[in-house]
């Protein structure tokens, strides 16, 4: 028997999953708490035990692939010149490479954006500006004062081509680790972002890991080979698309409600659907990831119940007859979680909270990334803009990680995500089928889509539910 | 190397149409411009931000709706605040309600900080020759 065994060290626990390449099965999973601040093998070999204890037939691991969240995960900086344009393509190629993105700064960096850039602890810094043949000046002002600042932050520079030359013998002047790739946006509003999301995996894997104490973890593990949350994107990727004569599920969303975020993934155009409506702004990626850092159940509870009054609170908590929470009831919850972050419901009421804070995520996440319309009222009639993605005819929405998986009704979260007749102008689901990541295995596939497509895309198949 | 003029082109405001911002682009792509064309329903920031951003010579602003005068209202006042001060602003097409003596809407235009106004029925062709003139002094 040949078992692959696939590695994610999150932020809290290091997940494993052992898959039998010959019977093309999962064998088992198993969890245990990441020690990233000892011995991130501690936490490991925990997991591994507990993994042959289970499957003591499992047979012989022969290969093992991981990826890693764990110390706070691969934090970046993205700089453009407009705001809408080159910093948000630069913004998008962090989040498509699994980045957090810390700080967006758009046109020209001043002493103030950069001690902000040297107080974050930030892993890299993305530097975009200017279409090819566009602007040159800002994205060399920008190069000039990073060069001067003396951060010790590696920085790919994606921006105009006509100035890389200059930007070059800037940068190769002061000893800094740089990289100049394509240009995130080319052209006006065309978004390009995959040279520069290879380096931001590159820098990841040869530097970033052994930063943050997880490189020790290759010993047994082989190369840790992306961020979790690309490994997602690409388990999303695959599971849309399909492969080769396999057939795909189509345009999809992936949710993921956490302790500290949300990530939303779309696997889609996102195109009008109606030839009255007119496409505005940067163009969307294909498979597009955003992340809420105020969105999450834990963490970021506090932040979370800001969002909404305590009447609206009332529309997502329900918990039988008992059916409003109090406001002294939702300080002390909020409280409770914030302060023991991996605190588990212990009553009917404390999991009515939980559901209702995981409704709120999925229902804010999904406004926040989906595209929208608006009416423009002309003398030929109404017209409509769209920004972002239409998703309203999207046909799957997949819910993944902890939170919702563990959730007394996972589905009942996701269905926060279709269409409301409160939120009309906002382009969501209106028909889809909910499924649930049960096993916890989505990162798992995509990093075995790496070696085996076929086989991950057929257990992603077999086991959302 | 000969280095191409930048030009952003659109139509501005609520204003859906797309047959004669079509042949500008054509036109000016072959009197050796290089063409941004943003297309119809655009905004003064869309113009701004896309002449930011590629670094334009001149905005070539288009509208055929009537509603021109409102929609272009404070443009200059804006490209000068976005940095843009030295983009040469054109405008042309049916830019004004109703039908109005022509010398008149191009004072007002002109006093607006537009550098030249085309009224319906211009020739494209000539307009790419005076926008090259205009650049290369």
């Amino acid at each position: 028997m040949s078992v692959h065994l696939l590695v994610d060290f999150g932020s809290t626990y290091t997940k494993l999953t052992a898959v039998d390449m010959k019977k093309e099965r999962i064998v088992g999973t198993s969890r245990a708490m990441t020690t990233v601040k000892t011995d991130v093998l501690e936490g490991f070999n925990q997991a591994l035990e507990k993994l042959e204890k289970a499957h003591p037939r499992m047979g012989e691991i022969t290969t093992v692939s991981a990826c890693s969240s764990a110390a706070g995960g691969l934090k970046m900086a993205a700089i453009g010149l407009v705001e809408e344009l080159t910093a948000e393509a630069a913004k998008r190629a962090c989040l498509g490479a699994g980045a957090l993105v810390e700080h967006v700064f758009s046109h020209h960096l001043g002493k103030k954006e950069i001690k902000q850039l040297k107080q974050a602890d930030i892993d890299i810094i993305l530097l975009a500006g200017g279409t090819d043949g566009g602007n040159q000046e800002c994205i060399l002002h920008n190069a000039r004062k990073l060069a001067e600042a003396k951060l010790d932050v590696p920085i790919i520079v994606a921006g105009n081509k006509d100035a890389a030359d200059e930007i070059d013998a800037v940068l190769s002047e002061k000893n800094i680790e740089y990289y100049i790739v394509d240009n995130v946006m080319p052209k006006l509003k065309q978004l390009q972002v995959e040279a520069a999301k290879k380096v931001i995996r590159r820098i990841f894997i040869n530097k970033i890991i052994e930063g943050k104490g997880i490189k020790k973890a290759e010993e047994k593990t082989g190369e840790i080979i992306m961020p979790t949350p690309e490994a997602v994107l690409n388990a999303a990727e695959l599971l849309s698309k399909g492969h080769e004569d396999m057939e795909g599920f189509g345009d999809l969303i992936v949710i993921d409600v956490g302790g500290a975020t949300t990530d939303v993934h779309t696997i889609g155009q996102g195109v009008p659907k109606r030839a009255e409506v007119i496409l505005k702004g940067l163009q969307e990626p294909f498979a597009k990831r955003t992340v809420e850092g105020d969105l999450g159940v834990r963490h970021s509870a506090n932040a979370l119940v800001s969002l909404v009054s305590e009447y609206e609170f009332q529309k997502y908590y329900e918990n039988g007859e008992d059916e409003r929470a109090d406001e002294e009831m939702i300080e002390d919850a909020v409280k409770r979680r914030q302060e023991e972050v991996d605190y588990l419901p212990d009553s009917d009421e404390e999991k009515a909270f939980d559901q209702a804070l995981a409704r709120i995520c999925a229902d804010y996440s999904m406004s926040r990334h989906v595209g929208q319309v608006e009416v423009v009222y002309t003398p030929l009639g109404n017209m409509y803009y769209q920004t972002g993605k239409d998703l309203t005819e999207i046909e799957y929405v997949i819910g993944t990680g902890g939170v919702l998986i563990n959730a007394e009704d996972p589905k009942g979260i996701l269905e926060e995500v279709q269409h409301k007749s409160d939120k009309k102008l906002e382009l969501r689901p209106r028909d889809a089928e909910y499924l649930i990541d049960e096993l916890y295995i989505m990162a798992a596939m995509g990093l075995l889509a790496q070696k085996a497509p076929r086989l991950a895309l057929k257990l992603l198949k077999r086991h959302l539910k | 190397m000969v280095s191409l003029h930048t030009v952003v082109i659109g139509v501005i405001g609520a204003d859906v149409h797309a047959v004669g911002n079509k042949i500008i682009e054509h036109v000016l792509k072959e009197h050796g411009f290089n063409v941004v064309n943003i297309g119809v329903l655009s905004s003064q920031e869309d113009f701004i931000s896309a002449a930011i951003e590629t670094d334009a010579d001149a905005i070539l602003i288009s509208s055929l709706y009537g509603h021109g005068e409102m929609d272009c209202k404070y443009m200059k006042e804006n490209c000068v605040e976005a940095g843009l001060s030295h983009v040469k602003l054109y405008v042309g097409g049916n830019i004004v309600v109703g039908k109005q003596d022509f010398k008149d809407v191009e004072q007002r235009f002109k006093k607006m900080g537009f550098d030249r106004v085309y009224p319906p029925g211009s020739d494209i062709e000539e307009a790419a020759r005076q926008l090259k003139e205009d650049l290369e002094q």
